[in-house]
């Protein structure tokens, strides 16, 4: 890899960095505001107009209260916890396609990091190791609400994951490609060959299983058992204060910019919009529409997380499990054979 | 169709690790730096709703957290297993379909097993 192309990858790497930090930062604001609309107050309105100064207020805040370690607590494993939580947060999402290749003169730039041919893979993974972040720092913290934060919180997670495991086979039944790159120009367009390009309109079961199976993994109500209130103070992060609870604030809406744009990427298309090969638009210009398309998903998929939480109450531990080993598992595997039975009889008989 | 990668193509997940290394690093010592220190005994001691600490947290809980465990790595491995069958789902055609629909059917079992033997209730 030459001098000239570690740099690129180097400026777009931090580019989309910054630009999820930009977002989780935001998504705090919006979700106040969100959360008052629907409860028919102001909210945030006194940094800035509008609270629009509100994010980098609350920023300020977090770094400059006096930052506790227990004296009990394993002191290594205490800042270990957060650190954990918000690097996998941040890693997932160099293999994310934001949009299709930028050309500047001669040169070709991909607007995503990197195209490797295990995209989803990669992401299942670094989902899974997120869950280490909340068990080192629950167990850490020597407190008996946050292990018992820390512990359901493993446990909701890796229950499911297995649902989410199976409705993304499902998708890969059709798509053939774990590359995100692939899946995504498959659904070029909105419309072709009588039917939506978009995945959603081809796995409407398996979307919703995901749907439901990313608001568990996020920890966001009706799942947020791990941080309950009312029985469990603050969760995994009671003993925690200054930027160590704000790493585990910031995780959870990052995790949340990155599945969402995962959403959209795999179900509803990822930067291809309707009509978008009839405006006859030049690449460059379909390009910078299609960052637009795929970040209005991305911001409407962040504000149905916003829309749940306010609507809908959480459930209770048994019930949690049981729509996660009984409900869901057995709709993904439905849906794998029900997937399977119509691609192969459409190969047959509508060919 | 398929892309073939290199290990080229995953340098740039190390590059952004190492950005966000940087930050969590800088994050972290800025706010060590920061932040005010006054440490009392009350302010270090384990927060437990305002009354004396009892006892130690780290004591056994219920043992099905480590029932769910254990039964996820089981099916987790099987997802895993069936990735690269739903990949070439459509180059193996019926034959495939059906060798894998007898894998699930077996996994399928099990999983009623565990049901029946009330490995997943709560109460």
């Amino acid at each position: 890899m030459e001098l000239a192309l570690v740099i690129q990858k180097f400026i777009l790497v931090i580019v989309i960095f910054a630009v999820s930090l930009l977002v989780a930062m935001y998504s705090t604001w919006a979700e106040r505001k969100v959360a008052a609309f629907l409860q028919d107050r102001v909210g945030p309105n006194r940094a800035g107009p509008g609270g629009i100064l509100q994010p980098l207020a609350d920023g300020i805040k977090m770094f400059t209260k006096e930052e506790i370690i227990p004296l009990d607590s394993n002191k290594f494993l205490f800042i270990a916890g957060p650190s954990l939580a918000i690097l996998t947060a941040c890693i997932g999402s160099a293999v994310i396609p934001w949009s299709t290749p930028l050309t500047i003169g001669s040169k070709t730039i991909p607007l995503q990091v990197t195209d490797i041919n295990v995209g989803i893979l990669y992401i299942f993974g670094v989902v899974s190791l997120g869950v280490y972040g909340i068990l080192i720092g629950g167990w850490a913290s020597n407190n008996k609400y946050s292990l018992m934060g820390a512990i359901r919180a493993a446990s909701q997670n890796i229950s499911y994951e297995i649902a989410m495991g199976l409705s993304i086979i499902a998708l890969l039944m059709s798509t053939g490609s774990l590359s995100l790159k692939v899946i995504v120009e498959q659904q070029s367009g909105f419309w072709a060959h009588g039917w939506f390009t978009w995945n959603a309109f081809q796995q409407p079961l398996g979307f919703l299983i995901f749907l439901v199976c990313a608001f568990a993994e996020t920890n966001r109500t009706p799942f947020d058992l791990p941080e309950c209130e009312t029985e469990l103070i603050g969760g995994y992060h009671t003993e925690y204060s200054s930027m160590k609870l704000g790493f585990y604030l910031f995780a959870e809406y990052i995790n949340m910019f990155v599945s969402s744009a995962v959403m959209a990427s795999l179900y509803f298309g990822g930067y291809n919009f309707p009509f978008m090969h009839h405006l006859g638009l030049d690449a460059n210009w379909l390009s910078i529409l299609g960052i637009v398309a795929m970040l209005l998903k991305t911001f409407f998929f962040i504000f149905l997380f916003m829309w749940v939480r306010w609507t809908v109450p959480r459930f209770r531990y048994d019930q949690l499990m049981d729509l996660g080993w009984k409900v869901l598992i057995p709709l993904s595997i439905v849906n794998i054979v029900l997937t399977g039975i119509w691609i192969t009889v459409k190969d047959i008989y509508f060919k | 169709m398929q892309v073939q990668s290199t290990p080229i193509d995953y340098l740039p997940i190390i590059f952004q690790m190492i950005i966000a290394v940087g930050f969590v690093v800088t994050t972290m010592l800025a706010t060590h730096l920061i932040g005010p220190k006054r440490k009392t005994k009350d302010k270090l001691s384990t927060f437990e709703s305002g009354i004396e600490v009892v006892g130690n947290a780290r004591q056994p809980f219920s043992i099905k957290y480590f029932l769910v465990a254990i039964l996820f790595v089981l099916f987790d491995i099987e997802v895993i297993f069936m990735y690269p069958w739903a990949v070439n789902f459509k180059e193996m055609g019926i034959p495939g379909m059906i060798e894998m629909f007898v894998f699930m059917a077996t996994l399928l079992l099990g999983f009623i097993y565990i049901i029946k033997k009330k490995a997943l209730d709560w109460d």
